[in-house]
């Protein structure tokens, strides 16, 4: 239990009359890499987005490091630079370069100097790959680029928590490997990482917690070897056929 | 006037021969008409910058902030419908005796001070529009990186949103080229108002009127021109990128293949 570090408990969240979370709880620990899967519309984005508080809940509660985030005594600015976000659009900043998108936040957020920033930013953009690429415009790149440049911009600002949301869904086949790579090796570091994804070798050979949500709930979670072999829900099962063939 | 003798068409001659005696006080309707166009423009675009980015700023409900932000969206509203719902003319008119006592200021600075408010109104809405048209991701990220609402739109919306909105806040600039002759009204010695004065002294008005449109379609012209060029530039700033750095990539990979 020390090392739980997000505690998600009773979490309802609705957009009108459409119920997209009903009551879900589960923890992820330090460390831990937690695959969020399910069909779309299954609401596993929006539990995503609540864990950053880009969408709120309706009612329970999240708590990261024992702390409840929709306490509304808590700096959020400073709640979100610990939990970085990785999107499936990616979301460069096409007003900035490559090196400026990953430099703004740590200037604003973290107040670093600048030397300092470049000298970070550099670093994981080199572990990205993409350091050739540093004074590129960032509307200039292919998406697969752009998403790893997304994950060091995030990685720039030493995350507690990297959240990804379906990061390969947008990219071209081909894309998808130079993507999983970086988060693999990621997770090989020891970084906690929740990802929702459709990519089920990756959450097989990485994860090591699998959640299946299916219509707002947690219909099943647990190892991926015992989910991918074995899966006990019905509606599990049914997924899996669906998506491994 | 001396009349000149050019083409031997009357109409032309009389309209060269306007031109050539009355340019000093021409010129100087042209000076006041880009001295307020120019002034009333920048003045504008600072107003709708600063209303229309806060117009677009989001407020969390429940909190006190919320409250003000309401009283403040309302105020803005009003201002914006008051002075694009009325006539230009109408509002120099009335702007400029109403508050002669209080500053007791000149035509030509009520003049700049009307043309800045009024573009200031559609300049908040240019603002706002091209904030909305800046995908919801781009905020959604900064956020996500712990920036505060503020430092999102200084640093990131504002910057793309006039970019998208550049077009548009040229044009206000044109139309305040011309629309700098109501103020003729309030007797700012702009070009209709110098056109007016010659064409009555002259009994002259189809030829002075016809001299007037010609350096009005000049100036809206080499506007248009100069927009068209600083459009361009905004597009390819981040663009430079393929001749320099990639170019040099691609000449050293090329290299090394030689070498191999």
């Amino acid at each position: 239990m020390s090392d739980c570090v997000i505690n998600v408990i009773d979490c309802r969240k609705s957009f009108g009359n459409l119920e997209v979370l009903k009551n879900i709880n589960f923890t992820v620990d330090k460390g831990d890499v937690v695959c969020l899967i399910g069909s779309s519309g299954s609401g596993k984005s929006t539990l995503l987005r609540c864990i950053n508080r880009l969408e709120t809940i309706d009612s329970g509660q999240i708590l990261v490091n024992g702390q409840d985030i929709y306490d509304r005594k808590i700096d959020l600015n400073h709640y979100r630079a610990k939990v970085g976000m990785v999107f499936q659009s990616f979301n460069l900043f096409s007003n900035l370069n490559v090196l400026e998108n990953c430099i703004i936040a740590q200037r604003k957020v973290l107040k670093r100097s600048h030397q300092e920033a470049e000298a970070i930013a550099m670093t994981y953009l080199k572990k990205v790959g993409m350091e050739q690429f540093s004074h590129a415009p960032s509307t200039q790149i292919s998406g697969g680029q752009k998403q790893r440049i997304a994950i060091a911009r995030a990685l720039c600002m030493n995350p507690e928590i990297l959240l990804f949301d379906e990061p390969t869904s947008a990219l071209d086949p081909e894309m998808v490997q130079d993507v999983l790579d970086v988060m693999k090796a990621l997770a090989n570091e020891g970084l906690t990482m929740i990802v929702v994804t459709h990519e089920m070798s990756f959450a097989k050979e990485v994860a090591n917690k699998v959640i299946f949500m299916d219509k707002g709930v947690i219909a099943e979670e647990g190892e991926p070897n015992e989910m991918f072999t074995n899966p006990h829900n019905q509606r599990t099962k049914e997924f899996l056929k669906r998506i491994i063939r | 006037m001396t009349h000149y003798t050019f083409t031997g068409n009357l109409f032309i001659d009389t309209c060269l021969s306007i031109l050539i005696t009355y340019w000093p006080s021409l010129l100087l309707g042209v000076k006041t008409v880009l001295l307020i166009a120019v002034s009333g423009t920048v003045i504008g675009m600072m107003i709708g910058l600063i209303i229309g980015g806060l117009r677009a700023i989001k407020v969390e409900k429940g909190t006190y902030v919320y409250i003000i932000k309401w009283v403040y969206n309302v105020l803005a509203k009003c201002y914006i419908e008051v002075f694009r719902g009325t006539p230009m003319m109408v509002q120099a008119v009335f702007i400029y005796y109403w508050l002669k006592p209080t500053f007791g200021w000149t035509p030509i600075i009520a003049g700049i001070f009307v043309i800045s408010v009024n573009t200031g109104a559609y300049m908040a809405e240019i603002v706002r529009a091209g904030i909305q048209s800046v995908d919801v991701g781009q905020t959604e990220a900064a956020r996500s990186l712990g920036m505060t609402s503020g430092q999102t739109m200084l640093n990131i919306i504002l910057p793309q949103a006039i970019k998208n909105a550049f077009p548009a806040m040229g044009n206000e600039f044109i139309v305040n080229l011309k629309d700098s002759s109501v103020l003729n009204v309030i007797s700012v010695t702009e070009l209709f108002f110098q056109t007016k004065s010659i064409a009555g002294s002259l009994y002259k008005y189809e030829e002075t009127f016809f001299v007037s449109a010609i350096i009005y379609l000049c100036l809206t012209t080499i506007t248009s021109y100069i927009l068209h060029l600083i459009e361009k530039r905004l597009n390819n700033t981040r663009t430079s990128f393929p001749s320099s750095s990639t170019t040099e990539m691609l000449v050293k990979k090329a290299s090394k293949g030689v070498q191999r």
